[in-house]
């Protein structure tokens, strides 16, 4: 495929260049300029841009859509530099990806130019799958160019020889820099990049970046920063936007449902676009959707069409099957999560579907950008919404989209449990200067406005705890010596760090693997389960928990019926049940964007502009405004109605699922105190519904103060600290804080420990260290990510401020068009009651019952089977 | 007698307060190999116990053994918790049955030690014994129950009795479980099945649940 350009006959090249005499460019070397004209290319001028930056000495984002050429803009001042022998020797250039396949494939688009222009350039990658032998060489002699990820990094810097390694260390090129930077991967990523600027005071870094929401956060995210100067930036060098895409939202021949994710209305109309394009990449939002949408694809797949599925779930080796056959073009389409957002070019695709809520303009943008990688042709893309309020919200993202609005993550302060792994890290590496280090770690964008008392509680962490009682002195992993600076305590701490290095903390994962099936339904199988058969993949420990042995889930497009669980592994047998048991679908895993929510409630109050809507969708609305009020831009819309003997209330913040989750949970305890009676309740994306067994709305009606009680802001004061002690999801979210600071280890060398035993601990250790030291920095670790992360407290606080004083109360006598979704999703989506211990209580109770009423009730499980 | 939520049984008639499984300076024990858990769960563990002891003021306490995590926790054990051990034993006999991790009692301590208590019918030992179940309260092997219902699953601390036999569940505040459904269980309760008449006694925050063996779920 690629001619070099020496094959090209050289009069047609002069004739070129005559022809085009402005095709000069200063900072391109003769071999650069005709290998590009070789290919009927030139550079582009985003492309020259970053090379006269980066030749000027200075740091600098690119950011460009996809197609754009990016990856050669970023290596290009490399390949330049490196024309020249002298340049070549020590390692020059560090490449950084977050996907070890991108790494790979980077590698492989790399070495075309390399080999047509002649260029004596050596470029490896180094990820997890790299061999010890090649490791070992890569550090006596590495290459000119190194490929690799921010764990990878991590490892090489707390290495002793980081300092030669890095010593002559000229570029750092950081892809995909959007989907690194405001992550704890980022983080770390950036503490390593302050220990490389340390290193090679001469580095110079290049950041390639999709379009984001604020390119000023990552342009400081690539310079050094001075603690109380102004903030430093990297140079800016934006490429041209490529054609508009054309997005379309499918306007359903069938009835829109009012709930659900499946988007089982619309498969007949997704099958036909399909048939009818080149070939189609079906994104979805979660591993559940994923089976589904492509079971239901292959139940009408008359024409047999090569339809595969891809998600993070299934085997790897599965998965790389899937993408060759991709980049081959042996497929006609393909189902995928997230796990297809990023990076590689995976052929020729033609068509973007997006099943469901797109949940954020920027994530669109990637997706839809997944569609014909060539900049000067429009992307094609079409939205499906699976229920009536994605409809408005794939509407709000399609506007934004054309506006090119992006919502994407704010920058945050950088987690305090990846500092004291990277404080572990650089003693591994060499003894270091406490305060030297806390002024490198400052210059980091994600940490400068950390303060020296937090520093020093991080490095106390490491060294001992960090516990106000100071007990263990003499097991410290870091010491101080007599020069004052610290080192380790001896070479097993240094191992132990290398097996924990990173920030990905998985969730607890079971590998699935195909059995025979046990014996026919109904006649239980007692012999011992039979392990021989193939691993399919790996699925979440939480899911298989909720499943009874012989009950039926979607699992690599397959029907299987659960074994039993043996140590690590659910074994499964293929059913020939017609449709699985898929128990509790987990809802879209990303929230809404704040952005789009806004965007939502705007459309909300703009009835003039429904008639862009399905007429079915238009007709609900108008209906809903006759029946009760619609939502505005600020107010907080609360509804109360009675309906089967209990009584409902029903708010629409749209701030998302955590965000209602958390509210529900804080506002069903105040609910409890008032006497009130809460039983339970359900959140989706836009709504959270709360039942009781008192009259909430007469209540409210009574005395309309109490509604303004209920949603003070204060409830994120005493309950939410009261809450938290109990949380799951908070207890969850100190597990990764005490795993990623290194309280904890992944694996013990030798011994592997299984998530749920580590799982136990944490919980214990999170009570007793709650109790006994509340302001511990695991701790505030902890809080940090929940403001944020499971729990999104910072959202639930914004929308209470926001609503103070403008709560609107309907009091119904029956429920609302707009709160039937919700309503709907009472069943299927799981119910969070106000404490655990109803569920003992409920056991309890069956005991009780089975007393009274012999004989007993035939062993069945009671999930769902007791009411009270 | 009383299964306490907090995790112990009073036997009223002898003012007799049982708990099993310490496992006091588990903490410390884990610094040793340099996994810094919380120095407080020795403080914790006794704090929990001092609750109890205030609650039902018995005149004896028989630890089923396991109080301390290891051999050399007593060098560990600092002089406020032995402040606390002391405080706890004042006014009242104190009996440390042995169990597997500590064999010997640390040094300095007061109160008695032995490896089985008889009382009447009733037998305390550490480690229960099969086949010889009659009257026998034990503990050794941490009893959790998991039970679901519809909100999701609970995975609490547990007694776990049959009528003639009752395994404790673990006092200690780091101290990990395991499900009653292991096979460390059966030589003791049998396997289950239809006619299994085992009762899981759950710990919840104010009170213990009673919830049969079956209706618990493996791990």
């Amino acid at each position: 495929m690629s001619r070099g350009w020496w094959s090209w006959p050289p009069a047609r090249k002069l004739i070129a260049v005559q022809v085009e005499p402005e095709d000069s460019f200063p900072n391109l070397p003769g071999r650069f300029e005709r290998w590009f004209s070789a290919r009927g290319w030139r550079p582009r001028a985003h492309q020259l841009d970053l090379l006269a930056r980066a030749k000027a000495g200075e740091n600098a984002l690119l950011i460009a859509p996809t197609g754009a050429g990016k990856t050669l803009a970023g290596f290009l001042p490399s390949l330049v530099d490196l024309e020249r022998p002298e340049a070549r020797g020590d390692l020059h250039t560090l490449y950084i990806s977050p996907l070890k396949a991108l790494a790979v494939d980077v590698k492989r688009n790399l070495e075309t130019p390399i080999a047509d222009m002649g260029l004596r350039i050596r470029v490896e990658t180094r990820t997890g799958d790299t061999s010890a032998s090649k490791r070992q060489r890569q550090r006596r002699d590495p290459p000119d160019i190194l490929l690799t990820t921010p764990e990878q990094l991590a490892l090489l810097l707390a290495s002793a020889d980081a300092q030669t390694l890095f010593g002559g260390l000229r570029r750092i090129v950081f892809d995909e820099l959007h989907a690194l930077a405001s992550s704890k991967r980022g983080d770390l990523l950036s503490l390593g990049f302050a220990r490389l600027r340390a290193i090679a005071p001469d580095l110079r870094a290049i950041g390639l970046s999709a379009t984001v929401r604020d390119p000023d956060e990552l342009r400081r995210w690539l310079a050094p920063q001075a603690s109380g100067g102004p903030p430093n930036m990297a140079a800016l060098v934006t490429a041209t936007a490529g054609a508009p895409a054309e997005i379309s939202i499918l306007d359903t021949k069938a009835e829109l449902p009012w709930a659900g994710h499946t988007a089982r209305h619309a498969l007949a109309e997704i099958y036909a676009e399909i048939k009818a394009a080149h070939m189609t990449l079906i994104f979805v939002n979660t591993r559940a959707q994923a089976e589904f949408v492509f079971q239901e694809l292959w139940r009408r797949n008359d024409d047999a069409l090569a339809i595969a599925l891809h998600h993070g779930s299934l085997d790897v080796a599965q998965r790389r099957r899937v993408e060759e056959a991709m980049a081959a073009g042996r497929l006609k389409a393909v189902v995928c999560t997230s796990t297809l957002d990023l990076g590689i070019d995976w052929g020729d695709v033609d068509l973007v579907i997006n099943v469901g809520a797109p949940k954020g303009a920027s994530r669109l943008a990637q997706r839809i950008g997944r569609a014909n990688h060539r900049l000067d042709e429009p992307s094609r893309a079409l939205l499906v919404p699976a229920n009536r309020f994605e409809m408005l919200e794939c509407r709000a993202a399609v506007e934004a989209a054309r506006e090119g609005v992006q919502d994407t993550a704010r920058a945050r302060a950088g987690g305090l449990d990846v500092l004291c792994q990277h404080i572990l890290g650089m003693a591994c590496a060499a003894p270091f200067d406490a305060d030297a280090l806390f002024l490198e770690i400052a210059s980091a964008e994600p940490y400068s406005g950390l303060t020296k008392e937090t520093f020093d509680s991080a490095l106390a962490f490491v060294a001992t705890g960090g516990y106000a009682l100071a007990a263990y002195e003499r097991y410290a992993k870091i010491r101080r010596m007599k020069d004052g600076r610290w080192r380790i305590a001896n070479g097993r701490v240094a191992q132990s760090y290398r097996m924990n290095v990173g920030t990905i903390v998985e969730a607890d994962m079971l590998k699935v693997r195909l059995v025979r099936g046990g014996g026919e339904a109904g006649r239980a199988y007692t012999g011992p389960l039979r392990r021989a058969g193939r691993v399919l993949g790996e699925i979440e420990e939480s899911f298989i928990e909720m499943l009874a042995p012989k009950d039926t889930f979607l699992f690599g497009g397959e029907i299987l019926a659960l074994q039993g669980v043996v140590e690590d592994e659910a074994l499964a047998a293929r059913s020939h049940a017609e449709a699985p048991k898929i128990p509790s679908y987990a809802g879209g895993k990303f929230p809404l964007s704040t952005y789009l929510a806004m965007r939502v409630r705007a459309l909300l109050a703009t009835p003039a502009d429904w008639k862009t809507l399905p007429k079915q969708v238009a007709q609900w609305l108008e209906l809903q405004r006759r029946r009760s009020a619609l939502p505005t831009r600020d107010d907080l819309l609360i509804e109360t109605f009675p309906r089967g003997g209990r009584f409902y209330l029903v708010c629409y913040p749209f701030e998302g699922r955590l965000a209602h989750q958390t509210l529900g949970m804080l506002l069903t305890r105040r609910m409890e105190r008032a006497g009130m009676k809460p039983i339970g309740f359900v959140a989706n994306d836009y709504a959270l519904c709360v039942w009781s067994l008192s009259d909430i709305g007469t209540l409210c009606v009574e005395r309309p103060a109490r509604l303004d009680e209920l949603f003070a802001e204060d409830m994120l004061g005493d309950d939410l600290e009261q809450w938290l002690r109990e949380a799951a999801m908070m207890k969850r979210t100190f597990r990764n804080c005490a795993i990623i600071a290194g309280l904890i280890e992944r694996n013990f060398p030798g011994r592997e420990k299984t998530g749920r035993q580590v799982r136990i601990s944490t919980d214990l250790i999170y009570n007793v260290l709650l109790q006994h030291e509340p302001d511990h920095i695991l701790l505030r670790a902890a809080r940090a990510d929940a403001a944020t992360g499971l729990l999104d407290i910072e959202r639930l606080g914004q929308m209470l401020a926001r609503a103070r004083g403008k709560i609107i109360h309907k009091a119904l006598d029956r429920l609302s068009p707009l709160a039937a979704p919700i309503m709907l999703e009472i069943g299927r989506e799981s119910v969070y009651g106000e404490a655990q211990d109803a569920i003992l209580a409920e056991a309890a109770e069956e005991l009780a019952e089975e007393v009274m009423a012999e004989p007993a009730i035939a062993a069945q499980r009671g999930r769902g089977a007791v009411r009270r | 007698m009383i299964a306490d939520p907090a995790g112990a049984l009073f036997w009223p008639e002898e003012r007799l307060l049982i708990v099993a499984d310490l496992h006091l300076e588990k903490g410390s024990a884990f610094a040793a190999r340099r996994v810094f858990l919380p120095p407080y769960d020795t403080a914790a563990t006794l704090a929990a116990l001092a609750g109890l002891v205030a609650a039902y003021r018995p005149r004896t306490v028989a630890a089923l053994g396991d109080s301390f995590h290891d051999v050399r926790a007593g060098e560990r054990l600092g002089a406020e918790d032995r402040g606390r051990i002391r405080a706890l034993q004042a006014g009242r006999a104190w009996i440390w049955i042995a169990g597997n991790h500590d064999r010997d009692l640390p040094n300095g301590l007061e109160g008695e030690t032995c490896r089985e208590l008889y009382i009447g019918e009733i037998v305390l030992r550490h480690e229960p014994r099969p086949g010889q179940s009659v009257g026998e309260i034990a503990g050794h092997l941490h009893p959790v129950a998991r039970v679901a219902g519809r909100a999701g699953s609970v995975r609490r601390r547990s007694f776990l009795c049959d009528g003639e036999r009752c395994v404790l569940p673990a006092f200690g505040a780091f101290a990990g479980g395991l499900n009653i459904h292991d096979s460390a269980f059966s030589p003791l309760f049998g396997r289950g099945g239809a006619g299994d008449d085992v009762i899981a006694h759950v710990m919840g925050h104010d009170e213990v649940y009673a919830v049969p063996r079956r209706r618990c779920l493996p791990d």
